[in-house]
């Protein structure tokens, strides 16, 4: 669906989403390398478990966070895709509990 | 310069509250109101719609609490029905919690006191930790007991206020932004308020400014005693429901979105909105003793707001004697009492008086 306008990358670095690593240009961003990489499930809503991901691309609407290197809420719309960084889709919080 | 019925003055949810329930009526209304720099307490409110200890001093606002509570329902289906904005009210009672046996007693006072007001059908009823844990499972070890009340709720202040803006204006009301009013005055049978960027003219003017109704009451007669009493609240990120989605307590609730709002604290400090760490780590405390779960989520936002406090915390409502057609509307809960402003004061003041029964709320009670 997206595709970079550069035709080659030349600042490789790797990122890793749901286990699978991914080869990004330096300087993009998290949601950048996901999409670029065919993913649009960002994270699931709290409270309907629909599939969210990047709306707005510029930090408002809060709707691609995802957990990075175990930290949930960050937004990756706004976050550099860092070498070895681990992303994992967002769950629920109190997902697993039934309260 | 057309005039119009009624200018209200602040498009806060209060203001936006009466003005809704004159579109209704067939009034021809403006709002002229500062905007979003405006303190606007209607932002930063908690969004409980709450009656169950309201006005043990004063019967009158207990009832008149009530009433609200049960026009709620229209109020949100209406909104939701015409302008497609859910405000997420849920009327499936509220909880009060006490956190120590000697707060569980002084409540256990209020509430009788508060039956004795009501009578049978005033239906709180007090819970022993027990029955709580039926209702509210998850509770901390510092929870005694509480009160559950059957007419009490939450919604979202926010949609609210955006519905509320959107109804009035599809029914013919016009809303004018970044005017704040600075003079207002009697010209033949008209008010004539003046802002720095427009003039507008109305038979009545409802002053529904917040804290702002203090200066303006002077200029139509009204003595308006209210001053800023701070809250702050944190927002946690989102996570699944839990029961606080059905069923919300004074100081913790979730919202339909999954968010858990934190609050109730109580700052006399002025003008002041800033948030303080040392209040945010209260209110944390507070929420953590009562539901020890929320420990595991992160705090994402957090804001301080102004309440519009009269001196003895119940509502003000006043036309000028000086100035008839000048009408002033106060009070802390501009939520809770939305439903009351729209379907009960709204056609008062359409009518050109208020009721007998409203003498009550008139501010001469600070003069005796």
């Amino acid at each position: 669906m997206f595709k970079r306008v550069m035709t080659e990358i030349r600042n490789p670095i790797h990122i890793e989403f749901e286990g699978q690593t991914i080869t990004v240009e330096k300087g993009e961003t998290v949601a950048a390398a996901l999409m670029l990489a065919g993913h649009g499930k960002f994270r699931e809503s709290s409270v309907t478990r629909e599939d969210r991901g990047p709306f707005c691309l510029m930090g408002v609407c809060f709707e691609c966070l995802v957990e990075i290197d175990g930290t949930p809420n960050r937004q990756a719309c706004m976050t550099l895709a860092e070498d070895g960084m681990k992303i994992r889709v967002q769950k629920a919080a109190f997902e697993e509990t039934t309260r | 310069m057309k005039s119009v019925d009624t200018i209200v003055v602040g498009g806060g949810l209060v203001g936006a509250a009466v003005a809704y329930g004159l579109v209704r009526l067939g009034q021809t209304v403006e709002i002229i109101d500062e905007g979003d720099i405006a303190f606007r307490a209607s932002r930063g409110n908690f969004g409980l719609v709450w009656f169950q200890g309201k006005g043990s001093d004063m019967p009158e606002y207990s009832r008149w609490t009530r009433g609200s509570t049960e026009v709620w329902p229209d109020l949100a289906e209406d909104l939701r029905a015409e302008t497609g904005v859910d405000v997420n009210y849920f009327k499936k009672g509220g909880v009060h919690l006490c956190l120590s046996d000697e707060a569980l007693e002084t409540h256990s006072d209020l509430i009788r006191r508060m039956h004795n007001i009501h009578g049978p059908e005033y239906g709180v009823r007090i819970l022993d930790r027990k029955q709580l844990d039926d209702i509210l499972p998850g509770l901390g070890d510092d929870v005694v007991g509480g009160s559950w009340s059957p007419h009490d709720g939450h919604a979202s202040p926010l949609y609210l206020l955006r519905a509320l803006h959107s109804r009035f204006q599809q029914l013919g009301g016009v809303y004018h932004s970044g005017a704040r009013a600075e003079f207002i005055e009697r010209d033949g049978n008209d008010f004539v308020v003046r802002t720095p960027v427009s003039t507008h003219r109305a038979n009545k003017v409802v002053l529904a400014a917040g804290l702002g109704n203090r200066p303006l009451g002077k200029m139509v007669g009204l003595n308006v005693p209210v001053n800023p009493l701070k809250g702050q609240i944190l927002v946690t990120e989102r996570a699944a429901p839990t029961a606080t989605l059905s069923i919300p307590t004074t100081f913790v609730r979730q919202t339909a979105e999954g968010s858990f709002l934190l609050g109730d604290s109580h700052e006399d400090v002025g003008f002041d909105t800033s948030s303080k760490s040392a209040i945010m780590a209260d209110i944390a405390d507070r929420a953590i003793c009562t539901f020890p779960f929320l420990k595991d989520l992160r705090v994402v936002r957090s804001w301080a707001a102004l309440r519009v406090m009269t001196p003895d915390g119940c509502p003000i409502y006043e036309q000028s004697e000086t100035h008839p057609g000048a009408f002033t509307v106060n009070c802390h809960s501009g939520v809770t009492l939305a439903g009351a402003h729209a379907m009960n004061l709204a056609p008062m003041i359409a009518a050109g008086h208020l009721e007998d029964y409203m003498s009550v709320f008139s501010a001469e009670r600070f003069n005796v």
